[in-house]
C-alpha cells in the first residue's frame, strides 16, 4: 500500500486537516492493511516539500494544520492509478516448491500434501467469505478487498486441483513414485 | 433432531467386471440451520451423495435419515410426500417449468401437497418477495435473467416447511456477482432453520458453508476445522 498516493486520494476529494486525513487513512484501509499511522504525518510533510500537497489556510501543528493537493500532486496520482503493479516476474512461490520437492522425496504421499494445502486454503477462504457477510452492505472498499483475497487463494487452490490430476495422469510420475515405494503404494482413495 | 444423516451410505452402479463404486461407506450429519459444502473433483460421488440425500436415488447399503425419518422404512408414496414437504432442490440449470410464471413455479410443489392453490400461491408470493422477486412474480422463466431464475429456483426450493435444501452447483453458469447473491440466500435460508447441503467443485461458493466436506473417489477424504472469530485474519497484519 503506497501512503504517499492513499493521501494523494484523500486529499483530491478536497482539503483535509493532519488529524482528519490521519482518520480517515485508518478507517479506509485499517481493516484490511493494518499500517503504521505516524507514517501519516511524516508522509504529509514530504508530500509537502515535493510540491504535492500544500498547505491550506493556517494550523501551527501537522493535527491541525490543513492540506490541499496541487496540481502536481494530481498528476502524480493519476499516473499512479494507471502505473500497472509488477507483475511480470512470477513471484517465488513457497507452495510451488514444496510440491515439486514432495514429488522427489521417498514416502511422501503427495495428493495428501496436496489436500493439506487446500484444505487451509478453503478455511482462510471461508473466514473472509464470513467477514464480508458480516460487513454492512454500503462497505464497497471492504468487499473489493476481500474478493480480491478470496480470487487470490481461489487460484492458488486451482493450481492444487490441476497439480493433483496433472500428476495423476503423468506416467513418469507415476512409474517413478511407484518404483520408489513399493510398499507405500495405496489404492486410490484410501480412506486417511 | 439432525435434519439430514447418512449413516455408511454406499452406492454401486452395475455388476460384475462392470461395477462401479461411486460411494464407500459414507456417513455425513446435518444440524437444522447448518450449510455444509461437498467439495470434490468430478467423478468423486458427490452428485451421487446427493441425489441419495434427497431420496431421488436409492443407496445400495448404508442409512439416510432425513428429518428424523429413515428412508429405509417408507414406501414410495412416503418418500415422495418428505420430497414435496421437507426437501428443497436447486439444481445448475435451475429447472423451472416454462409454461408457468414464476409465482407458479414456486407454488407447484405445495399444491402438489394438496394445499389449496389460494393458500399455496400466498406463500409462493411470500418467499418471492423475501428474495426480492415479487415484482418479477408473474414473468415467466424466459423473462427473467439467469440470476432471477436461480432466486425463484432457491424460492420453490425453501417455500413451505422445508426441513433440507439440496443444491447441486447453484452457480454454476452465473457471473460472480449473481453466484454471491445466490449464496447470500442459500444462507439466509439456513439462517432461517434450514439445512443446507451444497455440492461444488467450487471453492468461493464452498466458502460460504460452516464445513467443508472433501469427497474422493467416493469417500470423505477430510472436512475444514470449526471457523475461528475473523478477528484471527484481521490481526495477520496483510500489508504485504
Amino acid at each position: 500500500m503506497s501512503v504517499p498516493h492513499a493521501l494523494l486520494a484523500l486529499l483530491s476529494e478536497g482539503p483535509k486537516y493532519g488529524l482528519q486525513l490521519r482518520e480517515e487513512f485508518e478507517a479506509r484501509t485499517g481493516e484490511v492493511w493494518p499500517l503504521n499511522v505516524g507514517q501519516v504525518y511524516t508522509t504529509l510533510q514530504r508530500l509537502e516539500r515535493d510540491g504535492l500537497v500544500e498547505a491550506d489556510g493556517s494550523g501551527d501543528d501537522s493535527q491541525h494544520k490543513g492540506f490541499r493537493i496541487t496540481q502536481a500532486g494530481e498528476h502524480e496520482l493519476a499516473g499512479w492509478l494507471r502505473t500497472p503493479p509488477d507483475l511480470a516476474s512470477p513471484p517465488r512461490d513457497e507452495l510451488v516448491i514444496k510440491v515439486l520437492v514432495a514429488l522427489r522425496v521417498p514416502g511422501v504421499d503427495v495428493p495428501e500434501v496436496l489436500q493439506v494445502h487446500r484444505k487451509y486454503l478453503v478455511q482462510l477462504m471461508q473466514q473472509w467469505t464470513r467477514i464480508k457477510e458480516d460487513a454492512a452492505e454500503d462497505d464497497l472498499g471492504l468487499a473489493l478487498a476481500v474478493d480480491a483475497e478470496l480470487f487470490r487463494l481461489d487460484s492458488v487452490i486451482r493450481w492444487l486441483d490441476s497439480a493433483e490430476s496433472r500428476i495423476r495422469r503423468h506416467p513418469v510420475a507415476q512409474v517413478q513414485r511407484t518404483a520408489q515405494l513399493p510398499k507405500l503404494r495405496r489404492p486410490a482413495g484410501v480412506r486417511r | 433432531m439432525t435434519a439430514l444423516e447418512l449413516r455408511q451410505v454406499s452406492k454401486t452402479y452395475g455388476e460384475g467386471a462392470a461395477e462401479v463404486h461411486a460411494l464407500h461407506e459414507v456417513s455425513l450429519t446435518v444440524e437444522p440451520g447448518a450449510l455444509v459444502a461437498i467439495m470434490g473433483p468430478s467423478g468423486s460421488g458427490k452428485s451421487t451423495m446427493l441425489t441419495i440425500a434427497g431420496s431421488l436415488e436409492d443407496a445400495t447399503s448404508g442409512e439416510v435419515i432425513v428429518a428424523g425419518q429413515a428412508l429405509s422404512g417408507m414406501s414410495r408414496n412416503e418418500r415422495a410426500r418428505l420430497r414435496r414437504r421437507s426437501i428443497g432442490f436447486v439444481f445448475q440449470n435451475f429447472n423451472l417449468l416454462a409454461g408457468l410464471t414464476a409465482a407458479e413455479n414456486v407454488a407447484l410443489p405445495l399444491e402438489l401437497d394438496g394445499i389449496t392453490a389460494r393458500v399455496a400461491r400466498k406463500a409462493a408470493m411470500q418467499a418471492l418477495d423475501e428474495l426480492g422477486l415479487g415484482d418479477r412474480s408473474a414473468r415467466f422463466p424466459d423473462e427473467l435473467s439467469g440470476g432471477e431464475r436461480q432466486r425463484v429456483a432457491i424460492a420453490r426450493a425453501v417455500v413451505g416447511e422445508r426441513r433440507l435444501l439440496l443444491a447441486d452447483e447453484p452457480s454454476g453458469a452465473l457471473d460472480s456477482a449473481n453466484a454471491e447473491a445466490v449464496m447470500r440466500l442459500v444462507r439466509v435460508a439456513c439462517q432461517g432453520g434450514v439445512a443446507g447441503v451444497v455440492v461444488t467443485h467450487d471453492a468461493q461458493l464452498a466458502s460460504w458453508a460452516d464445513r467443508v466436506v472433501f469427497l474422493r473417489d467416493g469417500r470423505v477424504s477430510d472436512q475444514t476445522a470449526p471457523l475461528p472469530g475473523p478477528e484471527s485474519l484481521l490481526t495477520q497484519g496483510h500489508s504485504q
